[in-house]
Order: C-alpha cells, then sequence, then structure tokens
C-alpha cells in the first residue's frame, strides 16, 4: 500500500477535485430537477407516445392498433379501399390561407402604428394601452361571441355599413357565406396588433436618432429613410414577430371554434386545422389519426420555421443599430 | 425654417388625428359590448350606438343565475381557482428554473436551454392526445389538477425564458459577495436573485393568470361535468342552449368574464409593457 501511495498522489488531487466539480454540478443540477422531470414526464414522453399512436388506429376504449402508414396515407394520398380525407386538406388550405393573410397584416398594421406613435406626442402612454386592449381581450370567448354578433347578416357592421351607404349596399351575411368567414377570423386576428406593436415601438427607440439626421442631411426621403433605415435596424425584431406570430397563427382554435359553433363552417370555410384535429380526436374519437395530424402540423411548422430562419439571413442584419 | 416647423407641426397634428380615430375605431366593439349588456334585447340588435335607452340591470341577474342548474358563479369560481393554481405553479417553478439557467453553472446548461427553447416553440397538439391518456390513467379528467400539477414541474417554457433573460441581466457581485461570505446556492435564490426579480415574476403571473383564465381547448378536452366548467365553457354552454334568445345576458356574463382580466391590465400595466417590451410574450 505504502508503494502504490505515491504513484496515486496526482489521481487523488483529480480526484478531489473532480468530486467538487461533480457536487457543484450536482447541486445545481437540484435546481434544474423540476424542469427536467417535467420535460421527460410531460413532454419527450408524450411526444414519442403520439408518434407511436399516429402509426395505430385508436380510441382510447380499446387498446392502440397497429396499422403502419395508413393515418398519412390517408391525408395525402388515398385508396379505393382507404379514401383520401378531403377535409384534411380543405383545413390544412384554409389555414395557410389565414396564415398567409393574417399575419402578414398584423405585422404590418402594427408597425405602421407603431411608426405613429413613436413622435413627440402628448399621451402616447394612453393610446399604447388603448391600442392594446383588444390584444388583452381578444383571446377570449367573450370577444368571439361579440364578433359573432357583429359579423351575423343582421349584426351591428351589417347596420352600419347600410347606414352609411343610404341603403345602398346590400352587405353579405358574412359569417354564413363561406367566401367572407374566414375574412372575419382574419380581420378578429389583425385587430389584435397590440404585442407586436408594443415590441416594434421598444424597437424603433432604439434606433439612433443621428442616421435619420445624416441621411435628411445626405438628401434622402422619408420614404428612402424607411427602408434604408427603420427596416433594416427592425429586422431582427420584424423577423422575431413573424417567427412567433405564425407559430401562433398556425394553433388557432378558439375563434374559429366559437364563431362557427363548432363546425368550422360554413362549408368548411374556417375548419383550422386545430379545429379539425380537435374534432377528429376527441368528437370522433380518432385519436390514432389526431396524433398524425399532430405530427404533421410540427414539421409544417418547424420547415416553416427553419424557412424563415434561413430566408432572414438574407436581410436581417444584426449590426450596430441595437 | 419657420415653415419647414410649421409642415412639421402640421404633419404632427394629423399622426395624432389618425391614432385618435384608430384608436376610437379598435376600441369601439368593446365600448359596443359593455353598453350592450345595459340595453335590452330589442336594441341590442338594431342599434350601433352605444348609449342604452333605457338602462336595465337585468341582464346581469339573468345571466347570473345562469342556465339549467349551474349558476354563474360557479364557473367564475373554477376558473379562479385553476387560474391561481397556474399562478402559484408558475411563479414558484419557473424562477427555479430560471435561476440554474442563468447563474449556475452545470455540465449540459447549452443544451438543455436549447431544448427549452425548442418547447416553447412546440405545438401543444403534439403532447395532448398522450398527455390526455396519462390524466385519464390517472383519474384526473374532469378535476383541475391537470390544469395546475405539471406547472409545477419546471412552470412554462416562455416565463422560465423571460426570467432568465432578466436575471442575466442582474450585477453578479452581490452573488460574489454572498459566496465568499459563505451564502449556498439556495440562499443566495432566496436571498438575492428572488428580491431583485420581482418584475419578471409580477409579469409571469400576469401571463399565467390571463393564458389560464382564456384557455378554452384544455378545459374543453379535460373538464365535462357543469359543475366543473370553468367560463369559457360557462359562455359556450350559454351561446349554445340560449341560441339567439339571450344575448343581453350572455354579454352581460361577457363582461364579467373580461374585468378580471381588465383589473389586473391596468393596476401592473407598467409590468406588461415591460414584460411584452423585453422578451415578445405572444399574443
Amino acid at each position: 500500500m505504502e508503494g502504490d501511495s505515491i504513484p496515486l498522489r496526482q489521481p487523488i488531487i483529480h480526484k478531489r477535485s473532480f468530486n467538487r466539480s461533480l457536487k457543484d454540478n450536482l447541486s445545481s443540477y437540484v435546481f434544474l430537477v423540476p424542469w427536467l422531470l417535467g420535460l421527460f414526464i410531460w413532454t419527450f414522453y408524450p411526444l414519442v407516445y403520439s408518434l407511436y399512436l399516429s402509426f395505430t388506429q385508436y380510441n382510447i376504449i380499446q387498446s392502440p392498433k397497429w396499422i403502419g402508414l395508413r393515418n398519412y396515407f390517408v391525408m395525402f394520398i388515398g385508396n379505393d379501399e382507404f379514401p383520401r380525407d378531403e377535409r384534411f386538406m380543405k383545413s390544412l388550405l384554409v389555414t395557410l390561407h389565414y396564415v398567409v393573410v393574417s399575419v402578414p397584416s398584423k405585422l404590418i398594421f402594427a408597425l405602421a402604428v407603431a411608426m405613429l406613435m413613436n413622435q413627440k406626442l402628448k399621451g402616447i402612454p394612453f393610446y399604447r394601452t388603448i391600442y392594446y386592449i383588444p390584444t388583452l381581450l381578444g383571446g377570449s370567448i367573450a370577444i368571439s361571441i361579440l364578433w359573432r354578433r357583429l359579423f351575423a347578416g343582421d349584426g351591428i357592421i351589417n347596420i352600419i355599413i347600410r347606414q352609411i351607404s343610404g341603403g345602398r349596399l346590400d352587405p353579405p351575411s358574412w359569417l354564413s357565406s363561406p367566401e367572407f368567414s374566414l375574412y372575419t377570423l382574419i380581420i378578429l386576428t389583425v385587430w389584435q396588433f397590440g404585442s407586436p406593436m408594443i415590441i416594434f415601438l421598444a424597437g424603433l427607440k432604439q434606433i439612433p436618432t443621428e442616421y435619420y439626421e445624416a441621411a435628411s442631411v445626405d438628401g434622402a426621403g422619408k420614404v428612402r429613410q424607411f427602408f434604408a433605415i427603420t427596416i433594416p435596424c427592425l429586422s431582427p425584431i420584424i423577423f422575431f414577430n413573424f417567427v412567433m406570430q405564425m407559430i401562433g397563427a398556425f394553433q388557432s382554435f378558439t375563434q374559429a371554434y366559437v364563431i362557427s359553433g363548432g363546425t368550422g363552417g360554413p362549408v368548411d370555410s374556417t375548419m383550422f386545422y386545430s379545429l379539425y384535429l380537435y374534432l377528429r380526436g376527441f368528437a370522433y374519437g380518432a385519436m390514432g389519426y389526431a396524433s398524425a395530424m399532430a405530427w404533421v402540423l410540427l414539421v409544417i411548422i418547424a420547415a416553416m420555421t427553419a424557412l424563415s430562419f434561413k430566408v432572414s439571413g438574407s436581410f436581417v442584419s444584426y449590426g450596430s443599430g441595437k | 425654417m419657420n415653415n419647414i416647423k410649421h409642415v412639421n407641426n402640421i404633419n404632427l397634428e394629423l399622426s395624432h388625428l389618425i391614432i385618435i380615430l384608430l384608436g376610437a375605431g379598435m376600441i369601439y366593439p368593446v365600448l359596443w359590448l359593455f353598453f350592450a349588456s345595459f340595453k335590452e334585447g330589442t336594441q341590442i340588435f338594431s342599434d350601433p350606438g352605444l348609449w342604452p335607452k333605457p338602462w336595465i340591470l337585468e341582464n346581469y341577474s339573468h345571466g347570473w343565475t345562469g342556465i339549467g342548474i349551474v349558476p354563474f358563479k360557479t364557473f367564475f369560481l373554477n376558473s379562479f381557482i385553476i387560474s391561481a393554481g397556474c399562478v402559484v405553479a408558475n411563479a414558484l417553478a419557473c424562477s427555479v428554473s430560471a435561476y440554474a439557467f442563468a447563474r449556475l453553472e452545470f455540465k449540459g446548461k447549452k443544451f438543455w436551454f436549447a431544448i427549452l427553447m425548442v418547447t416553447f416553440m412546440l405545438p401543444g397538439h403534439v403532447t395532448m392526445i398522450p398527455r390526455y391518456v396519462i390524466f385519464r390513467n390517472l383519474g384526473w379528467i374532469d378535476t383541475f389538477k391537470p390544469f395546475v400539477l405539471p406547472k409545477f414541474f419546471g412552470g412554462d417554457g416562455y416565463f422560465i425564458f423571460l426570467m432568465v433573460q432578466f436575471i442575466r441581466s442582474l450585477p453578479k457581485d452581490m452573488d460574489e459577495s454572498a459566496i465568499i461570505d459563505g451564502c449556498g446556492k439556495f440562499r443566495i435564490f432566496t436571498r438575492i436573485i428572488m428580491p431583485l426579480s420581482i418584475p419578471p415574476v409580477i409579469t409571469t403571473v400576469l401571463f399565467s393568470f390571463l393564458w389560464s383564465w382564456d384557455d378554452f381547448m384544455g378545459h374543453m378536452i379535460f373538464l365535462n361535468s357543469p359543475e366543473k366548467f370553468t367560463v369559457p365553457l360557462g359562455l359556450r354552454l350559454f351561446l349554445d342552449s340560449s341560441g339567439s334568445s339571450s344575448w343581453g345576458a350572455m354579454f352581460a356574463m361577457s363582461v364579467v368574464s373580461l374585468l378580471p382580466c381588465f383589473v389586473l391590465f391596468f393596476s401592473l400595466q407598467k409590468y406588461f409593457v415591460q414584460g411584452i417590451s423585453t422578451t415578445g410574450v405572444k399574443g
């Protein structure tokens, strides 16, 4: 034992410092344990389980029955035995239509209002509050119920249109016509531009005024300044807002459910992806199919986010503007 | 020079006017809802104006007694229990997780932080059905547990992120001198970091409350008996069962359902704006 002590000396010191760092690591991990447990129980395990369920037929009462790729096959291809689910495609298209129109409109609106407010005006905090109220309340059932009343055939919007036009215009029943119903939801979404507006406003305040002064000395007009200074300086914020709003828009549910009375109608024109997923999984009890739909949604959102990051590389500048 | 100033002033006045008009247009639906809840049924259907003629309170008393066996008070109580639970769970759990990510050193921190960022971009639909199966096996369906208990495990990723951002911005001198004084990690957390992190905690409290208050899909999936229903489900029940016959009562209860959000928002506005502009809380 004595003879071994010299060669062991080095490892002993090593071991002690290793022990200390291990102890340090462990005592740090203690704070992370609840989160890690939650991550595995409520996120990782459900992810794996839903991937498994997506290859099965499952109605919660009987145990899952393996059917391979059939759920995905029915969504995208279909044959005589297992006809293609046309409502799936319809819901995907409706959702894409909604995302493509509502997200850019909301951001343009938010940026325009933020720029109006980023001036030396009295009462900006008050107006900011007013403009934020729709966002504060918009996610509630109450506002969706209100929307249903406002845009009804005999609703207030149509009464106003008739009054202003002196009865010459005969507006349609917005909610029960398939061409317009989706747009009432888009209006409801764009109306809630408060969050991105506040973020833009904070971003605009960060742009040094010298940039604009220098530009106007060089003879650049307002439009030129907007595209040469404002947009590049804000580009990281625009990008961030875009990604967050897009991810949110793909998952919209409440408004479509309430306004269409849970049907996605008329003629599936407001059948959002989430709504159809909910109906398949919980109203028709096709939980395997709904799981497959959830995974397709995940892939779509991941792909869109990755695409946004890729495209953003060419125009988002993280220069000295911030 | 004077001329330029003049033009600028006109521009400024014009901006001001646009802001006022647009703001009025934006707020009009909300005001209309508020006043409509005091109107008689016929006026609700025909009058785009705001002022009720006459003012009536029956909508409120009629709505509050509810439909069928369950009074609206029950829905409110249920919603409050769930939201309060979510608030407590998130405030506690998120600050612990955030402290670990923002201040402690451990192996794999970068990796777990990346995972955290991914989880709050993950659509909830992917985990919804397995969670339903888990809750069903645990016998949690038709109870409030599915909304609250999972949040004690680390809390919502979004709020963790918000707090991490904040805690990282705090100066490290105090922790360091506390370490020299022999303070452990837990005491640094409770005595130094938490007292300084009140703003993000309040933001977390606010948004946890609002999100759970407005949650509709979750409540619809996990609750099935009317006496367990929350405010969103109560309003839907109202809409389904009374159809167009009692818009007045429905509007009255809608206004009541929005009140807690208003109260929170106006009493803690500063934290709202802070929370949104520093991390861009979705909404």
